[in-house]
């Protein structure tokens, strides 16, 4: 990787983008790579879509925030009106599959726009809490920004105390990791 | 009864006589305060904090550790040197505009956190230094430069009972008491009382003193006690408002 | 004392507050005075998880008022005290400020910049450069550093308690929302284990002794009776400062032999502008950059020296020329043209900046 990643992920309060961009920093760090992870904050985040833009590269990052993403990824109908901005001629842009009535929103401009059946998948495949892994599994698949290795080792270093409760969550994030780096990874854009 | 001339130990005779107005009740405050300080030998451990106001006029009238601060912020300041350094003895000196107006909410938090200083409160019922406008303490038909018909309770509200408000928020350590220049021991003793509970870490201390300031009242002596002694002690009576329970001798 | 917060250098990860927390136990800072205000609340968070353990204090008081006079108070004990604030905040933190400056007391104020007036935004800005730098009605007479990166959170908070116990003037350490809220790499160490020593702290009042027999008492003041008592006094101290000024100005420059166009910024923006000057750099473009670290006192002649070699010269910053009004102060005389790429209160990106250069240089042509 010789280039700066970035990333926009964008969702309501609640859908756990922020878990996903501090496991997926985590891992970076993990790493020895180079980050820089700002979520938006104030008043917006109550009630409103919560966005986290997170950098990763081998060099020292520079601003905190940036026009245009390589990846994108809008999770509800709220998060794609507020983040198209970010999407440029080499954009992948990502949202879930079962967000409605948002055509007229897409990106045109993007390089590719993919939606994936992430909610669906979580919920009839595993488990409602899993989605937001889920999510992270089709980022790393869109950038091999990390490892699934070193994915999984900050899951279990961020969420290992709620797996000794309960061995089978572990299972479960894991497969929620995998099951969303082939959503992606299948469709050729990294 | 006639009170001695003793001049504390503690005071800085190079700064005497003081800079207080003629008849002005700061001079008597301060010399029970240099008694107490004598008498508790804490002369090497009290820091002195003034406020500005004719409060101000007391920065170098000690020979103790002195700051003079901003208007209302003596007590902050002396909040922060307690909890630097617990071992010092602070004393908060100001005027009723200080403490009960623009530092209102220094007053009203020190207390009910029950930090463990002592703050003195001058009430002369005027704004003196700035040449006598209306006051917290102003009393209801009194007569400043920002009341020139007399205070109207209606259209600029009643006098602030200080004592009273800190002895009901603060806590059982807590030592609160009203004392008047007209009535020397017994401010001496307050003010006493009031350092000994901060030396024992016991609670919170504050002494507010019926003072006299006959420049803006435009009054002559006898005018001048008459007020005090008949006027304010009525509407501000003296005494002893909280001890802290749970005494220790 | 208690153990040492940070043995040898240690990688890290984490927001700029928990920097600032963590430089400050690394200073051996003794107490925090602090008052709930977004965006730096994660500075007094941190701290009251961590100072316990090592023996240090807290206090949450009532107002920035208070916590800036309780740190006041603080510093006169003798004690490294500091206090963290914000927009709001910082307005009234300047009265506090304005008698630590008068009477020369060594206090420290981290700076988190959110958009303003009062709540505005919680987010970012850098609107609180004058305010920072000039508040209050006094000189100005204190010590500002716009850092632009963590490491540089945690190196210059540890090194705001050494200037300004040093020279006793009020030292901040200025940055942003953005700088408080995101997380980056830093390296934590104990400043004494690099050999970089800690300024001794001294009481102002307490010493030991009784004054007036043992010693003289301390007579802290700042009121004089006539205007002469006061320029007196003013004027040592700015001779002071103005002694102080070479000893203390930091800057970074690139590229600034003979350029077209010369951007200056400070703090995080300035990220953005070395990535636009390099990058324009790298095309064979003359374009430099010039940072002043220290924002007060202002690196001057280095800045005028840079000018002087310069076509033109971009102001970028997010606020509507704060820093542009610095500039054109520090460089009056000099004929070399000024313009400003002024956006209060948002981010600017380096495409931004290269966009606004190319503009400048397409105009020239």
């Amino acid at each position: 990787m010789d280039k700066t990643v970035k990333i926009a992920l964008a969702g309501e309060g609640g859908q756990g983008v922020q878990s996903v961009a501090m496991i997926l920093t985590e891992a970076a760090a993990m790493e020895g790579k180079e980050i820089l992870y700002i979520p938006n904050f104030g008043v917006e985040q109550r009630g409103g879509v919560s966005i986290a833009f997170v950098q990763i590269g081998d060099k020292k990052i520079g601003a905190p925030k940036f026009k245009t993403g390589d990846i994108v990824i809008a999770l509800s109908d709220r998060a794609v009106r507020r983040v198209n901005m970010y999407a440029g001629h080499e954009t992948i842009f990502i949202y879930d599959a079962g967000i409605e009535g948002v055509e007229d929103d897409l990106p045109e401009v993007a390089q590719r726009v993919l939606a994936i059946p992430a909610l669906e998948t979580a919920n009839k495949e595993l488990h409602p809490r899993v989605f937001n892994v889920l999510i992270m599994g089709a980022l790393i698949g869109a950038t091999h920004v990390v490892t699934l290795e070193k994915a999984k080792e900050a899951i279990e270093k961020k969420l290992g105390y709620k797996f000794e409760q309960n061995p089978k969550l572990r299972e479960m994030n894991f497969k929620a990791l995998e099951r969303g780096y082939e959503m992606v990874a299948g469709t050729g854009v990294a | 009864m006639k009170v001695l001339p003793k001049i504390p130990k503690s005071w800085n005779l190079e700064t005497k006589p003081h800079k207080f107005c003629p008849g002005c009740g700061h001079g008597l405050i301060l010399k029970a305060l240099g008694q107490v300080i004598d008498e508790l030998g804490i002369q090497d451990r009290v820091v002195f904090g003034c406020d500005i106001g004719c409060s101000l006029l007391s920065w170098d009238f000690f020979n103790v550790d002195s700051v003079q601060t901003h208007h209302g912020r003596t007590t902050p300041v002396m909040v922060g040197i307690k909890r630097a350094n617990p071992e010092l003895v602070v004393v908060a000196y100001m005027g009723d505009g200080g403490g009960y107006a623009i530092g209102s909410q220094h007053l009203v938090n020190a207390a009910t956190r029950d930090d463990k200083i002592t703050v003195l409160l001058v009430n002369n019922t005027n704004y003196a230094m700035t040449g006598g406008q209306m006051a917290p303490t102003t009393m209801p038909g009194q007569k400043t430069e920002t009341t020139p018909y007399g205070r109207d309770v209606s259209e600029a509200g009643y006098p602030m009972m200080g004592p009273e408000m800190v002895a009901a928020i603060s806590q059982d350590g807590a030592y609160v008491a009203r004392g008047s220049v007209a009535r020397f021991r017994k401010l001496k003793e307050y003010i006493k009382k009031a350092l000994e509970n901060q030396m024992a870490m016991r609670g919170f201390s504050f002494v507010e003193t019926l003072s006299t300031c006959p420049t803006n009242w435009r009054t002559n002596a006898e005018q001048t006690w008459a007020f005090l002694e008949d006027e304010m002690t009525k509407q501000y009576p003296p005494g002893e408002l909280k001890t802290p329970t749970g005494k220790e001798g | 004392m208690g153990e040492k917060p940070i043995k040898g250098e240690q990688k890290a990860f984490m927001t700029g507050n928990e920097a600032v927390a963590w430089a400050a136990l690394a200073a051996g800072a003794d107490i925090m005075y602090g008052y709930p205000i977004t965006p730096q609340n994660e500075i007094m968070q941190y701290w009251t998880r961590l100072a316990p353990k090592y023996e240090k204090k807290f206090l949450q008081t009532e107002d920035e008022l208070s916590a800036g006079f309780t740190t006041v108070g603080g510093v006169l004990a003798g004690r490294r005290a500091f206090t963290a604030t914000a927009g709001p905040g910082n307005v009234l933190m300047q009265e506090p400020m304005s008698m630590a400056e008068a009477m020369r007391i060594p206090t420290v104020v981290v700076v988190q910049q959110r958009g303003g007036p009062s709540t505005a935004t919680v987010i970012y800005s850098q609107q609180e450069v004058t305010l920072t730098c000039f508040g209050g009605n006094g000189e100005g007479l204190r010590v500002v550093y716009s850092t632009s990166s963590h490491q540089e959170l945690f190196d210059y908070t540890i090194k705001a308690f050494n200037t300004a116990w040093k020279y006793r003037f009020p030292t901040f350490v200025l940055a942003d929302g953005y700088q408080a809220k995101m997380r980056e790499s830093l390296v934590l160490y104990d400043p004494q284990e690099k050999g970089q020593k800690m300024v001794p702290t001294e009481a102002f009042v307490g010493k030991p002794g009784t004054p007036g027999e043992d010693r003289a008492p301390a007579h802290l003041r700042n009121t004089y009776n006539i205007e002469e008592e006061l320029m007196d006094e003013l004027a040592k101290d700015i001779k002071e400062y103005e002694e102080m000024t070479p000893e203390i100005t930091e800057y970074e420059e690139f590229n600034t032999q003979d350029t077209d166009v010369l951007i200056v910024a400070h703090g995080i923006v300035f990220r953005s502008v070395a990535m636009a000057a390099r990058e324009l750099a790298e095309e064979g473009l003359k374009v430099g950059y010039f940072r002043p670290i220290t924002l007060r006192p202002f690196p001057r002649q280095e800045l005028q020296k840079a000018a002087a070699k310069a076509k033109q010269i971009l102001v970028v910053e997010s606020a509507y020329g704060q820093l542009l009004k610095m500039v054109k102060d520090n460089l009056y005389g000099l004929d070399v043209p000024i313009k400003g790429y002024l956006r209060p209160g948002v981010g600017i990106t380096p495409e931004e900046v290269v966009a606004d250069v190319r503009t400048i240089l397409g105009e020239e042509e």
